[in-house]
């Protein structure tokens, strides 16, 4: 497959005061269509900063990030909204699920960004909680969930306007061992038989096992591990 | 699912908080309709009155009193084509604070000039006229009081003594009610003969409270006033003749400045529901700050953003101000059978103007909170626990 994402020279600094915080320098990063990448990396490495600038919520102080070759640092506020919206899946470390919409209305939400009619939304927030397991709690509020139901609504939402990317930003880091492999295995699953590029940051080696490749990202800089799995 | 239905989500997440602003909001607009149908009640006193109709008082002001005499004076004025007269009683019926609007009249001409305003039936008219102590009545003030017609009603006047009782009570016999002629018109008082009242009082015999004339045409209003007032110049009792609706309004605004009172009570009304609703919304979205994040994150623009959160203000406004003005145009329809104020009603343009204060308050305690979602950035956003 080729490259789904290219970063060239990125820099991302701060300005804190009269200090200015380098995340990284001139960055450089190739990431395929279909793959399942786990960063890695000390608290402050910048994993998540990396990840906002992969899905076009934060911008590089310098450098260049395309996605399938479109220049995400060159897109204006709105178009890069419209980007995320059709080419992004987002999954939290905690869920992140609106408490006053119940488990279906939480999955539609990315739909609403699309021309799709009722039932055809419809029809795609049953599927996507189907394929998370959760079929039969459409109707359920995240206050009457676990978390590990919780995150698997969360899923539903990322895929269900079938984005080629997801990005887990510590997705497991809230839940116990069992439901996180649970998850993760779902992650696997998607990115095996949907296709799914899956880009994810952790801290849990364990979780970096389902990766088919891993990134150590330490002072600014990649260290390629391979995969652990 | 649609954004409205998520305007209606979020709005009521917090059911005790929307349910306490609701309460808070729904009291300011029934204060404002209410006040508003007394605002337009009070407008209406001052637009009542014929074109063609002109009241002739004593210049002092409209307390003292006019000889009777100047009656056939005025009547002989070019340009005049009927004078009537009336005395205000003072009346209550059996308690003070149960005020009845009474007059004393000359009931052949004051029910000539107005029969356009309002009727009584032939039979009611001719034993008006034959009995000097009969009384007539509007039909709603009779139904309120319990009256029908043959009954002996005694009427005090906290004005005037009954020289042949020494009381200030007089017995009337109700031989007619008086029904609007025309849908503003509004007979809610007593009128009885003038005549009888002239004989029966201890101070002021063959004096009238004030002369209502009708021209032949409006257009000669002005000239007749002028004429009137020219005859009775540097007389005794000078007089002051001016429209109908322009004594009506001046009648009005003796009571005191409605509209001004009005507009300090509701205005502070609206002026604290803008800080607590405005605090709230302010509280409310600061609350749902990283849900914001999240929004923006799949991929929600930042004016999709700003409309929802001015929606929810607007729809907040809107679902407490509107049962408000429903209930007040209730309420003023109960008063308005109650008490002689035409017009006493939520009319279109007060309506209207609720509806705008409606979308002011929506507008101006969203526009804050709206705003500040609106350029809330994702990353600050998302790092917010």
């Amino acid at each position: 497959m080729g490259a789904l994402i290219d970063i060239r020279r990125a820099s991302k600094r701060f300005v804190k005061g009269r200090e200015t915080i380098t995340i990284f320098d001139k960055l450089d990063l190739v990431i395929n269509e279909g793959d399942f990448v786990a960063i890695m990396g000390p608290s402050g490495s910048g994993k998540t900063t990396l990840l906002n600038l992969l899905g076009g919520i934060d911008r590089a102080t310098e450098g260049e990030i395309s996605f399938g070759g479109v220049r995400l640092d060159q897109l204006t506020e709105g178009k890069l909204s419209g980007w995320r919206a059709a080419n992004v899946g987002f999954i939290f470390q905690f869920y992140n699920l609106m408490p006053m919409l119940n488990a279906a209305r939480n999955v539609e939400l990315p739909l609403l960004l699309t021309r799709l009619g009722k039932g055809d939304r419809a029809r795609r927030v049953q599927a996507a909680l189907e394929i998370v397991g959760l079929g039969d709690r459409a109707k359920h509020f995240p206050r009457e969930m676990s978390g590990g139901q919780q995150q698997r609504v969360a899923i539903a939402r990322a895929i269900v306007a079938d984005p080629k990317m997801l990005l887990c930003d510590e997705p497991t880091g809230d839940l116990d061992r069992k439901t996180a492999d649970e998850i993760l295995s779902m992650l696997q699953l998607l990115n095996r038989e949907m296709g799914k590029t899956i880009i994810m940051v952790t801290h849990d080696p364990e979780a970096a096992r389902y990766a088919s490749r891993v990134l150590h990202l330490d002072k600014g800089r990649f260290i390629e591990q391979g995969a652990m799995a | 699912m649609n954004d409205f239905s998520i305007v209606l989500a979020n709005l009521f997440r917090a059911k005790l908080r929307t349910s306490l602003m609701l309460v808070a909001i729904f009291f300011a607009f029934l204060i404002f309709g209410v006040l508003a149908g007394v605002q337009n009640g009070w407008d209406n006193i001052g637009n009542s009155g014929a074109d063609n109709r002109l009241v002739t008082t004593n210049k002092i002001n409209f307390t003292q009193p006019l000889p009777i005499s100047y009656i056939d004076r005025i009547r002989a004025v070019e340009g005049v084509e009927k004078v009537t007269y009336a005395n205000w009683f003072g009346g209550f019926y059996q308690e003070p604070r149960n005020v009845l609007v009474t007059f004393a009249v000359e009931p052949e001409t004051y029910l000539d000039i107005y029969r356009s305003d309002f009727a009584l039936t032939p039979a009611a008219e001719a034993a008006f006229l034959a009995d000097r102590t009969a009384m007539v009545a509007g039909a709603t003030l009779a139904e309120k009081n319990g009256w029908k017609v043959g009954d002996k009603i005694p009427l005090n006047s906290n004005i005037f003594t009954n020289k042949s009782t020494g009381k200030r009570v007089w017995d009337f016999t109700l031989v007619g009610l008086l029904e609007p002629a025309k849908e503003e018109a509004n007979p809610n008082f007593v009128l009885f003969h003038h005549k009888y009242f002239n004989e029966s009082v201890t101070f002021g015999q063959n004096t009238a409270g004030y002369a209502l004339l009708r021209t032949v045409d409006k257009s000669v209003n002005a000239a007749v006033a002028e004429k009137i007032d020219a005859m009775f110049a540097n007389s005794p009792a000078e007089t002051a003749t001016d429209t109908e609706k322009a004594f009506n309004k001046a009648f009005a605004s003796q009571l005191g400045n409605i509209t001004l009172i009005i507009l300090l009570v509701v205005g502070s009304a609206f002026f604290t529901i803008l800080m607590i609703v405005g605090n709230t919304m302010v509280m409310a979205v600061r609350e749902r700050t990283r849900e914001i994040g999240v929004m923006k994150t799949l991929g929600f623009r930042d004016g999709r953003i700003f409309r929802l959160v001015l929606g929810e203000s607007l729809l907040l406004a809107l679902l407490g101000g509107l049962p408000a003005l429903g209930l007040a145009a209730v309420m003023l329809g109960m008063i308005r059978q109650l008490v002689a104020l035409p017009g006493l009603e939520l009319s279109p343009p007060y309506l209207a103007l609720g509806l705008l204060f409606m979308l002011a308050l929506g507008l101006i305690t969203g526009l804050i909170p709206a705003w500040k979602a609106l350029r809330l950035n994702i990353v600050t956003a998302l790092g917010r626990q």
